[in-house]
């Protein structure tokens, strides 16, 4: 028998002739003149979906209300809200507390918890921005239309409205002032990076709402928007990694504290906030832009 | 401190560098840098794991200047670089094996944010795997469902859009009810840290109070867990979500996302709540009946299913109600057992994703069985690694498949109640896949028919290595597998400590 002729090299090619054991059943042709008829009835199965669909939102309920109760009920077994005997007052949020102005030289506690203490928290929290922006970049340019909205249309022309114009000229750099206080005063007052960078973001906002979509592409340019970001997410990581490093490894920190209560303190808190709120800020105008124009 | 032990807090720091790095570098080079951190990832990985098995010991690693209940700390056992090592090489042959998918359903303007998404699961998965933080572990895993929502939606066309929503608003509610239940623990025990958290959660137990937003809470931690990992009546995510997306996102959320947050729940049980007051709720009874019925359940559901991927990911879901059902028995040896589950699923079902992908070009794209009847013939290499998947899921001995089902069945007669159900369980799983896998791989060796409209084509055998490094797994850890158990026992016993 010649080697290309072996049954087994013939199945393996797909040229074994098995139509004899595959042989099924030909369906009988319907009988000439006679209307197909569907072997289940539309009606009894919309019957079975609208059923179906009502047993369905009733275990939904059922589920909320079960769900509802329980957490209700954990809620008010929980220890009291500024109860002094509650576990919460151990001996973590002392060290905060006591030892936080001395150790991390930042007046506000929240910062230097944030940033100083728990830091690889903090350095999760602010990925979870850079992600979303990176999702939502990739769910707004899907398919070929770039404009979620007709450009010029459907929308008020707030350019033209002497008040709102006028009105903004002032506000914006307000509000671009007060950012920056937030963000470079995070760790002497209530504010930081997240809350920063989200003001300063608004102004952006205001001005491609009031100014147009176009000029606002014009003059905040998507090459800066992404460079930004990367760089201040970068300076985070590098200098976040730095820190660990050297507390794992038992060296010394070398940046001071400073003198708690001045702005240049509290070692690397205030350039942490400062990268914070820029990437929070890009983040946050990105996604108005591209929920408006579907790029940036 | 040896330079070995930094290497789980520098892998995760590199992973979001590396994401940086791809989204702001040239778009071209988003591959080459993934494929160089996944590569580095998995030779840290490597260190840390041979590091810990020669002291036989695990370490805590402080992440600043602060220690334990005041900063972050990572752990670093057996079983943490052991699943980061089998992450890193999976995602790695996987990116490797549908690189030409990713060039062909990925638009260009939007390849470096895939990159990105593959380089933010990594560092989220290695941190949910180091972590000996519970605040911590929640922030990475929601990175994790953000890159994971990117990697599906990343693909156009279908049902893409779909599946990307409904992945999304099952992952949200995982992750809120697991937020929930991070507040109420620390209401009630303030901590955060996984050793303090246990001494607390073990007085409080003890001392009987806040016992009821104690089990709550852990219940609703071990939900937002279950949800996000796609357990048995919350799987209706998963199908969808496995199939419709390009083919190295199946094999990384499939393979390795899954897992990652059954790594966590058992870290979370082992460390920070202790083994002893997790049963004392009751928690792991549940499990186990849910992992049973999804074993059962999705496995009747991939029968029915009309196209490939979806069977596949189907037969996902009712492997993810084994792993279950081995963290509800409750026991050293159902934990190893699910680990060792874990692993032998790891590799197997991209394999079955890759090579089924390859068969279904070899079907001008279609994933329907009748047009992958001979599917095998006009690409031999698919058609084989998808048979030697086939045959390890259904548990042929010899393949890896085979391993974790026989140490449930042996874990299964030192049970209690438990031991007649786990045992039919794992009977009627066996069966019900012996259905569809055999079926599926009969099926693609069949005769082509006469007229066949399909070409043969003409294999790439850079392609194939991938699937043949996980075929050659899988016969290693099936012909040998004492050496991986007597690991993963290792690994179980040093987690409690």
């Amino acid at each position: 028998m010649a080697k290309s002729d072996s049954p087994f090299r013939c199945w393996l090619r797909g040229e074994l002739d098995l139509s004899a054991q595959l042989q099924t059943a030909e369906m009988p042709a319907p009988p000439e003149g006679e209307r197909y008829e569907p072997r289940h009835h539309p009606a009894l199965i919309r019957m079975i979906a609208r059923q179906s669909h009502r047993l369905y939102v009733a275990l939904v309920a059922v589920l909320c209300a079960v769900l509802f109760t329980v957490l209700l009920l954990t809620a008010a077994n929980l220890p009291a809200y500024g109860d002094g005997e509650a576990p919460t007052n151990n001996e973590v949020s002392e060290r905060y507390v006591n030892q936080g102005v001395e150790e991390t030289g930042a007046l506000n506690a929240v910062a230097g918890m944030m940033l100083d203490y728990r830091a690889f928290n903090t350095l999760g929290e602010s990925f979870v921005p850079f992600a979303a922006l990176c999702a939502v970049t990739v769910l707004m340019t899907r398919g070929r239309r770039k404009h979620p909205l007709p450009p010029e249309a459907d929308y008020a022309d707030y350019y033209a409205d002497p008040i709102v114009h006028t009105m903004c000229k002032v506000i914006i750099p307000v509000i671009l002032v007060f950012g920056t206080y937030v963000l470079v005063n995070g760790h002497l007052s209530p504010g930081g990076g997240f809350s920063g960078g989200a003001i300063l973001s608004s102004a952006l906002i205001i001005y491609a709402m009031v100014w147009g979509d176009q000029r606002a592409h014009g003059a905040i340019r998507e090459k800066t928007v992404r460079r930004t970001m990367a760089l201040a997410m970068g300076f985070y990581v590098v200098s976040k990694t730095c820190s660990f490093y050297m507390g794992a490894n038992g060296m010394p920190n070398p940046i001071s504290a400073g003198v708690p209560g001045r702005i240049f303190s509290a070692g690397l808190i205030l350039p942490l906030n400062v990268a914070v709120g820029l990437a929070v800020c890009c983040t946050m105008y990105s996604f108005y832009m591209f929920f408006r124009r579907g790029a940036l | 401190m040896s330079v070995v032990q930094n290497f789980p807090m520098f892998s995760i720091v590199l992973g979001l560098l590396c994401a940086i790095a791809c989204f702001a570098a040239p778009r071209a080079w988003g591959r080459r840098i993934t494929l160089a951190l996944l590569l580095l990832s998995g030779v840290m990985q490597g260190c840390v794991l041979w590091y810990c098995y020669v002291n036989q010991a695990s370490y805590r690693y402080q992440l600043g200047h602060y220690p334990a209940p005041w900063g972050s700390e990572l752990t670093a056992g057996l079983l943490e670089p052991g699943m980061g090592l089998l992450f890193s090489v999976v995602m790695l042959l996987s990116v490797i094996g549908g690189g030409r998918h990713v060039g062909h359903d990925v638009a260009d303007g939007k390849q470096h944010l895939y990159w990105v998404a593959v380089d933010l699961t990594l560092a989220a998965l290695l941190a949910m795997c180091y972590t000996d933080d519970i605040f911590t572990a929640y922030v990475f895993i929601e990175i994790c469902t953000i890159a994971a929502c990117a990697l599906l939606a990343v693909r156009e066309g279908g049902r893409n859009l779909i599946a990307s929503v409904r992945y999304m608003v099952f992952a949200l509610i995982g992750s809120s009810l697991f937020l929930i239940g991070v507040v109420f623990t620390y209401a009630v025990t303030g901590q955060l840290l996984f050793p303090q958290l246990r001494q607390a959660v073990a007085a409080l137990w003890e001392a009987g109070t806040y016992r009821f937003a104690m089990t709550v809470a852990i219940a609703l931690m071990t939900a937002g867990l279950a949800v996000k990992s796609g357990c048995f009546p919350f799987h209706g995510w998963l199908p969808d979500a496995h199939s419709q997306a390009t083919t190295a996102s199946s094999c990384i959320l499939s393979g390795v996302i899954v897992k990652g947050y059954a790594v966590l729940l058992i870290k979370i049980i082992c460390r920070g709540l202790g083994a002893q007051v997790f049963m004392a709720t009751g928690a792991q009874n549940v499990l186990l009946l849910l992992g049973l019925g999804g074993m059962v359940w999705c496995s009747i559901d991939a029968i029915f299913a009309k196209r490939l991927k979806v069977m596949i990911a189907f037969s996902s879901a009712a492997q993810i109600g084994y792993i279950f059902m081995g963290i509800g028995m409750g026991t050293a040896a159902g934990l190893t057992a699910a680990v060792l589950q874990m692993v032998s699923h790891a590799i197997t079902k991209p394999m079955l994703f890759l090579a089924g992908s390859q068969l279904s070009d070899a079907s001008h794209g279609r994933m329907d069985f009748p047009s992958l009847r001979g599917a095998g013939h006009r690409n031999v290499p698919a058609g084989i690694l998808f048979t030697v998947g086939a045959l390890s899921m259904v548990g042929v001995p010899l393949l890896a498949g085979f391993v974790p089902k026989l140490y449930f069945a042996r874990e299964a007669f030192a049970l209690g109640w438990q031991r007649w159900p786990v045992l039919l369980g794992l009977a009627a799983s066996t069966v019900l896949n012996v259905l569809y896998f055999l079926y599926t791989a009969v099926l693609i060796w069949l005769p082509q028919e006469a007229d066949c409209r399909f070409k043969p084509v003409k294999p790439h055998w850079d392609e194939y290595l991938p699937g043949f490094i996980f075929a050659g797994l899988n016969v290693a850890m099936g012909i040998h597998p004492g050496p991986l158990a007597a690991l993963i026992d290792r690994a179980v016993a040093l987690l409690g400590r």
